[in-house]
């Protein structure tokens, strides 16, 4: 494992553009009022990448680039933050069912991407999983 | 401009959640506690954010940009599978509750 001091700047930039490319989705497609469909697909497509990164060969040879892709890019990418936000100001405005909905469906298709990509790719080490 | 002042914001966040991983979450699977106080945070921040009623360029930079890049749903949802059909859930669901909490409680304290 290179020091911290190396892999530090690596999860910077990838997090600088993961930020930038879930800002971008949501310029493409905003989230609405109903159920925050754009957020739901970055996340879900974010946590399925993550299980695939060590079918990559530069994030199998370089602990560097993993760190870049993964908790860097895909990370940034990913937002949990935002999903908490949502949940609170559908709750706000009323819609129990919504909220609840929304919170279980993003982490249950989370979890299931994970698990069926990880079917295919080799195990991540525990550092690159943050 | 807005994508700069989000980029820079995710490139302070993210450096911030993997130095917390690094401190915080265990060798061996466990409670990631590293990346539940990095997800709390961003909440907390976030929901205040939202609180503060912030726009523009400050929400870009703090809202989208450093607590998008804080907070993490790969690592939670890989993490939370890792974990196994026991203790996976109750991570999982002790992270989104807390989260809640947090950003409420944000919301709540910056709107008076």
């Amino acid at each position: 494992m290179p020091p911290l001091s190396r892999l530090l700047p690596a999860v910077a930039a990838g997090g600088a553009v993961g930020s930038a490319l879930r800002w971008g989705a949501g310029e493409l497609a905003a989230d609405g009022s109903g159920f925050p469909w754009t957020t739901f697909a970055i996340n879900v497509a974010g946590s399925a990448l993550l299980a695939a990164l060590l079918l990559l060969p530069l994030a199998r040879r370089s602990a560097a680039w993993a760190a870049a892709l993964g908790p860097g890019l895909l990370g940034g990418f990913t937002t949990f933050s935002a999903t908490s936000e949502q949940g609170r100001a559908l709750l706000a405005d009323d819609r129990p069912v919504l909220a609840l909905t929304y919170l279980v469906a993003t982490l249950g298709a989370c979890v299931v991407a994970a698990i069926a990509v990880g079917q295919l790719a080799p195990a991540l080490p525990e550092e690159d999983e943050r | 401009m807005t994508i700069l002042w989000v980029a820079l914001g995710g490139a302070a966040g993210a450096p911030l959640r993997y130095l917390l991983g690094q401190r915080l979450d265990p060798r061996r699977p466990g409670w990631h506690l590293g990346t539940l106080a990095a997800n709390t945070g961003a909440s907390l921040l976030l929901g205040a954010c939202v609180g503060w009623s912030l726009g523009g360029t400050a929400l870009a930079l703090v809202g989208t940009g450093f607590c998008g890049g804080l907070s993490t749903y790969s690592s939670l949802a890989v993490q939370t599978r890792d974990l196994g059909p026991r203790r996976g859930p109750a991570y999982a669901g002790l992270t989104i509750v807390t989260g809640l909490a947090a950003c409420s409680l944000g919301f709540l304290l910056a709107a008076g």
